[in-house]
């Protein structure tokens, strides 16, 4: 149901952006206004966000440890998996962040022959997250150079590197590939793979359809239909310096993709998307395993009612006499203090 | 009490999804998969809400008229409370890492027993109130209503999670499940649905010092026992203090080793130990207990309960305290105690008296783990140990989950097991360390009417004892965990018979050699040592 639900609704956007555009004209409301306003929501929700969760408080300090702590000077502690300090806890978070840690030490449990248990590699779907991220990342910064006049030198340089296979005597991006493919194969799994599929979501479906239209759109305009490079830059160019202008004969692939590209970030702030920014802030990742050395305070913690030593003895005081326990009171005292009382 | 079924029917699993949605499906209360409910009288020891006769099978839960305003505005104030809740209720992309990663799943193949299902069981329950999306979009953004066949389900599966933590391992975002399950099960409390194998250790615990609920009297009395034992084996007679003021260090087991084997065997390693370097340590009646229910429970009850060890050190003027073996008796002391009632401030650094190592690592909390302090004497030779004592054995090692997972406890045991015995060989290598699989029983689930789904969910670690035993002909499985050592004899009878349960400080006491005693001829079981054969093969 999601799955269906999410594909009806990608297309019902992209045949909108078509129809505005072709139809209605409305070039100037998916050129500017929307771009406009989808930046804001992001940045706005994004922000918000984060703020929110930052502003939680974190009672405990409950990292989950993978590796051995610190404890006699002689054993080896894993530094990284099981950090007692920040850098160590910097170096996590850098591993995790940027090669994705956790999900590398994947395997896939299986029952085989019907009786034994067996653990076998399996490092897809980290590879196909990590090509996925990457390429991402890498086809955003090429895209700066339509923001920017000049173009930055470092935006050059990962073009060269990127564009440095040949295809026809025409640089083919790598990545922009690469991200059509990963986005590809993490679709194909989450349908193909019975349990991710039942526990899937319309969420879980819609995000992937739209990144794969952005990518099939730029795709398609790159190498194949041509659009009017110049003109797109000129558009960019307006936004990026609030200056805005609607140049003619921008091919309406170009409003598709462009649209796509504002519905996923304007989307991105009220999803889980949002696990960008929610990575760098989980407890169990971004914490030090220093809690016997350092303590940890709870910013509500608040008192409790306990059972004190003295109402123990108290319930149990001839019993513990009866055994030689040491006590606090000898009873018969307090007998000979209620004598005094009542007289 | 259900009838268990035989190895080969349990693995019969089918990992297929139903064929109906999850949240159409609902829960089969099948005998033998769930927990009896907590008996009226322990709710109103320890004052949870709720207290009534009832039952899982009863269409009618006898929940409070405003159950759902309880469970939604205990939800609300816990998102205020818990960052780490906010968060693994937003962050998940559902990717299915950790759906094979859980033991209950790997042994049962039902879908909600896949981590990222069970927590949904909960997200979509926070998507509906708590979320723009799931509030205009409804079911298509994940999110449903509160019913009392969702709380039923909470109830099911959220007492069928041993907060091992295995799947926040594997997870790319830290989501850890433990967390998830410690807050949905604060949330059931509120409206009186807990389980009794939790709710009366607990009430027991914070009256008479220990789950078991042994009193003073009868608690020095199972200590003399082991001691006669320990007569009896080595001819060293231990003298056994309790409650007692100006000991240099106060000494916490879990009451669990003091009552059951193979745990007193272990305890008994311990006394052994502690007599022999010459420890000025105390036990305690009031503090008897290093594990804590109260985990298992609501953190307010974990601080209650865990209020007693700091209390008694206090009153008693010790140094430092050393805490036996014992598994989320360590999460609590490692990741909660100083924090909850600390600062500790009445104590000092832990220092060997006998080695003079300074344990910084535990320089504010000061408490420090048993392996940890028999792993320096033997570093620094304080101990002689004669290892051929265990040759009867062919060893592995369990770690329990909240020694390796919150702690990060693994090297402290294995150099210990390699010094104390002569055959060491460890499982593979996913089910060890930072991987380790549960016992199933853990979290306060190790009840008998529940057998079933414990041979369910310790399968997977029985599986990795059953490769060493066929491969090396193990025979012995030590831990460093009381519940461990309650559940895995079952576990171990039904899945790999002929492999015994140690804790590891029983090996110690197997193989320590002490002033004045007599020749060995029998182990701490009894058993005598130095066979001629390995009659495992």
């Amino acid at each position: 149901m999601g799955l269906k639900f999410s594909l009806l609704m990608v297309t019902a956007l992209i045949l909108g952006v078509f129809l505005g555009v072709e139809a209605l004209g409305l070039s100037y409301l998916f050129g500017v206004i929307i771009p406009y306003i989808a930046l804001a929501t992001f940045i706005i929700g994004f922000v918000y966000r984060v703020v929110k969760w930052g502003k939680a408080p974190v009672p405990f300090r409950i990292p989950t440890t993978c590796g051995q702590q610190k404890s006699l000077s002689w054993i080896k502690q894993n530094k990284i998996e099981n950090p007692s300090t920040t850098s160590g806890v910097v170096a996590r978070m850098a591993l995790e962040v940027l090669f994705f840690r956790s999900l590398f030490k994947n395997t896939k449990a299986q029952l085989v022959d019907g009786q034994r248990l067996v653990y076998q590699w399996e490092k897809w779907l980290w590879l196909g997250g990590l090509i996925f991220h990457w390429s991402f990342l890498i086809v955003v910064i090429r895209h700066f150079r339509f923001f920017l006049e000049p173009v930055p030198a470092f935006v050059r340089l990962i073009e060269k590197l990127d564009g440095f296979f040949l295809v026809d005597l025409q640089n083919v991006y790598l990545t922009g590939v690469l991200l059509l493919v990963a986005i590809t194969y993490l679709f194909i799994r989450r349908v193909f793979i019975p349990q991710v599929r039942y526990v899937s979501l319309a969420a879980d479906y819609f995000p992937l359809f739209v990144i794969m239209g952005i990518a099939l759109t730029g795709i398609l305009m790159r190498y194949f239909t041509r659009v009017d490079v110049v003109a797109v830059k000129e558009l960019a160019l307006g936004l990026f310096t609030f200056n805005p202008t609607v140049p003619e004969g921008i091919s309406i692939l170009f409003y598709i993709h462009l649209f796509l590209v504002c519905v996923l970030i304007s989307y991105f702030p009220f999803s889980k998307l949002m696990h960008m920014g929610g990575i760098f802030l989980s407890p169990t990742r971004n914490m030090a395993n220093n809690n016997r050395a350092v303590r940890h305070i709870n910013p509500w913690n608040y008192p409790v009612k306990v059972h004190t030593y003295e109402e123990y003895e108290d319930e149990f005081r001839d019993k513990m006499r009866a055994v030689g326990l040491p006590l606090e009171k000898d009873g018969t005292e307090g007998e000979k203090e209620a004598a005094t009382t009542k007289e | 009490m259900a009838k268990l079924p035989k190895p080969d029917q349990l693995l019969n699993i089918d990992f297929r999804p139903p064929k109906t949605g999850w949240t159409e499906t609902p829960v089969d209360f099948r005998p033998g998969t769930w927990l009896y409910p907590g008996k009226p009288e322990s709710l109103q020891t320890v004052g949870l809400p709720n207290p009534r006769q009832w039952s899982p099978e009863d269409e009618d839960w006898k929940l409070p008229e405003n159950w759902k305003e309880i469970i939604l505005e205990g939800l609300r104030e816990r998102l205020g409370k818990f960052r780490s809740l906010q968060l693994f209720m937003d962050t998940c992309v559902r990717c299915g890492a950790c759906a094979d990663k859980c033991h209950f799943f790997l042994g049962s193949g039902d879908p909600k027993n896949m981590p990222v299902l069970r927590a949904e069981l909960l997200r979509s329950v926070y998507r509906k109130d708590f979320t723009t999306a799931g509030k205009i979009f409804g079911k298509i953004a994940g999110a449903r209503d509160l019913t009392v066949d969702v709380l039923k389900e909470w109830f099911y599966y959220f007492f069928q999670c041993t907060e091992c933590r295995r799947c926040s391992v594997f997870c790319p975002y830290g989501i850890d499940t433990a967390e998830i399950t410690m807050i949905a099960r604060e949330l059931l409390n509120l409206v009186g649905l807990n389980i009794d194998w939790i709710v009366t250790p607990v009430a027991n615990c914070y009256m008479k010092g220990n789950h078991l609920g042994i009193q003073p009297h009868g608690l020095v009395d199972s200590f003399e026992m082991l001691t006669d034992d320990i007569a009896d084996i080595t001819g060293v007679q231990i003298e056994l203090s309790f409650n007692r003021k100006g000991a240099e260090v106060l000494y916490i087991p879990p009451s669990g080793d003091v009552f059951a084997n193979p745990g007193t065997f272990s305890l008994m390693g311990q006394l052994m130990l502690l007599h022999e370097i010459g420890l000025d340590y105390t036990l305690s009646t009031y503090a008897s207990e290093g594990g804590n229910f109260g985990l298992f429970t609501s953190h307010e009850m974990m601080k209650r309960l865990n209020a007693k060890m700091y209390a008694e050190a206090k009153r008693l003027g010790v140094k430092w305290i050393l805490g036996g073996e014992c598994g989320h008796m360590w999460r609590v002391i490692n990741q909660y105690m100083d924090t909850m009632n600390g600062p500790a401030d009445f104590l000092e650094v832990p220092v060997s008296p006998i080695t003079g190592t300074r344990f910084d690592h535990a320089k504010s909390t000061k408490m420090i783990h048993i392996t940890e302090f028999t792993a320096d004497l033997i570093k620094n030779d304080k101990i002689k140990l004669d290892p051929s004592r265990n040759d009867n054995y062919k060893v592995t090692f369990h770690d329990s989950c909240n020694p390796s997972r919150a702690m990060g406890l693994l090297e402290e045991p294995r150099y210990i097991l390699q010094k104390v015995c002569n055959n060491f060989y460890e499982m593979p290598e996913e089910t060890i360390r930072e991987k380790t699989f549960c016992c199933g029983g853990g979290a306060g689930l190790g009840a008998d009417e529940n057998m079933e789904m414990r041979m369910r969910g310790g399968f997977p670690r029985a599986n990795a004892v059953r490769y060493v035993h066929e491969k090396h002909g193990v025979n012995m499985l030590s831990c460093i965990c009381a519940i461990d050592r309650a559940v895995l004899p079952p576990l171990m009878h039904y899945w790999v018979p002929n492999v015994d349960v140690c804790g590891v400080h029983e090996l110690v006491g197997n193989a320590l050699v002490m002033k004045g005693e007599k020749k060995r001829e029998e182990n701490l079981r009894f058993e005598p040592i130095r066979t001629e054969e390995d009659e495992d093969v």
